[in-house]
């Protein structure tokens, strides 16, 4: 390791919950104090642990939902049959102290020297939000003028997450363009796409293969597989189409969603 | 390839458990499939979780690559049907 300093091995560690944002009536972000956290990259995802009295351990994987230099957070949505999300969107203080471990993870993520400056396309089904507003939040921070389209397929726009933040930064002429799909509920008047992404979709929304576009996709399973399939189809190198599945159900899963 | 069904993760989902195993990031090394020779990135590879561990399959020919066990606090790990993994 030429240069760096030796790699601390990755722990468990005790965080405090030092702020809580209500996104929507079902989704939350937590910012946490970690005394020993070695700083993060955009994209990455951190896992957190709860231990019940009985010893019973639930482990789960949350995205980091903060841009690199700023405090540790994370966006959690609540599956009301979850053994994770609903302490920590429902029963969970400020001052309170859980188990994580992170960063986690080298390849869903946005480093500007490393990734080149071709265009970003970052697409979003719900809670998938969540570390690609980490990448755009890293580049409105580091001041970078890569042009991103972000696709955010959600049921209706109550279900919106950072509905503000992404309102505010949709400006065209900083380069960022936000696209909704309002796959099962339009308000009145609405114009824009509303339903689940389909090759046409893609076609009007990516950018073209010429110059040079990364994408990153972030979804439940079929989503996911639905974007990719339509950007390899449209001519993107898979290599350039980085993605990160979650589950609805089940175990432990990514992005504020949890899979039990 | 087929797609993948909901509630088939991907490598990413057990980063986390796999610097526990291996002391190092592991979701961008790069595996051979020992079946079909597919390579591919951990972190692409479909990931199958249920309360026991995590099963990786090959992406194209469905070979289990890896498996993961927590056993009494310790992972046994089965990598068997990896040609290489680096």
């Amino acid at each position: 390791m030429e240069g760096t300093a030796v790699r601390r091995r990755l722990t468990w560690q005790t965080a405090t919950v030092g702020a809580v944002i209500d996104e929507t009536s079902k989704v939350r972000t937590l910012s946490l104090d970690v005394p020993d956290w070695g700083g993060h990259q955009a994209g990455q995802h951190l896992d957190i642990a709860l231990t019940a009295e009985d010893g019973y351990r639930a482990e789960r994987s949350y995205s980091i939902a903060s841009a690199p230099g700023e405090p540790v957070a994370i966006t959690v949505e609540r599956l009301d049959d979850g053994e994770v999300s609903p302490y920590l969107t429902q029963d969970v203080q400020i001052g309170d102290e859980i188990e994580v471990r992170g960063p986690i993870g080298g390849y869903f993520i946005w480093d500007p020297p490393v990734s080149g400056d071709g265009p970003l396309l970052l697409a979003a089904g719900g809670s998938g939000v969540v570390p690609l507003r980490a990448i755009l939040r890293h580049r409105d921070l580091v001041g970078s003028s890569v042009p991103v389209h972000l696709l955010y397929s959600v049921r209706s726009q109550a279900e919106v997450i950072y509905r503000s933040e992404l309102d505010h930064l949709n400006q065209e002429a900083d380069g960022v363009n936000v696209i909704y799909t309002l796959t099962r509920q339009q308000p009145p008047g609405w114009t824009g796409y509303a339903r689940r992404v389909d090759q046409q979709m893609m076609a009007e929304v990516a950018w073209p293969v010429a110059p040079g576009p990364l994408a990153y996709v972030c979804g439940p399973t079929n989503f996911v597989e639905a974007v990719a399939s339509d950007l390899v189809a449209l001519g993107y190198p898979p290599q350039r189409v980085k993605t990160e599945r979650f589950g609805a159900t089940g175990t432990p899963l990514l992005s504020g969603l949890e899979v039990v | 390839m087929e797609a993948l069904e909901d509630g088939v993760l991907d490598g990413n989902a057990i980063g986390g458990m796999l610097i526990e195993v291996f002391g190092a990031e592991m979701t961008t090394a790069v595996g051979i499939c020992g079946v079909c020779g597919t390579r591919g990135q951990v972190a692409e590879m479909p990931v199958y979780q249920g309360r026991m561990g995590s099963v990786v399959r090959c992406r194209v020919c469905d070979n289990v690559l890896m498996v993961f066990v927590e056993v009494r606090g310790i992972t046994c790990v089965d990598l068997s049907g990896l040609a290489s993994l680096s």
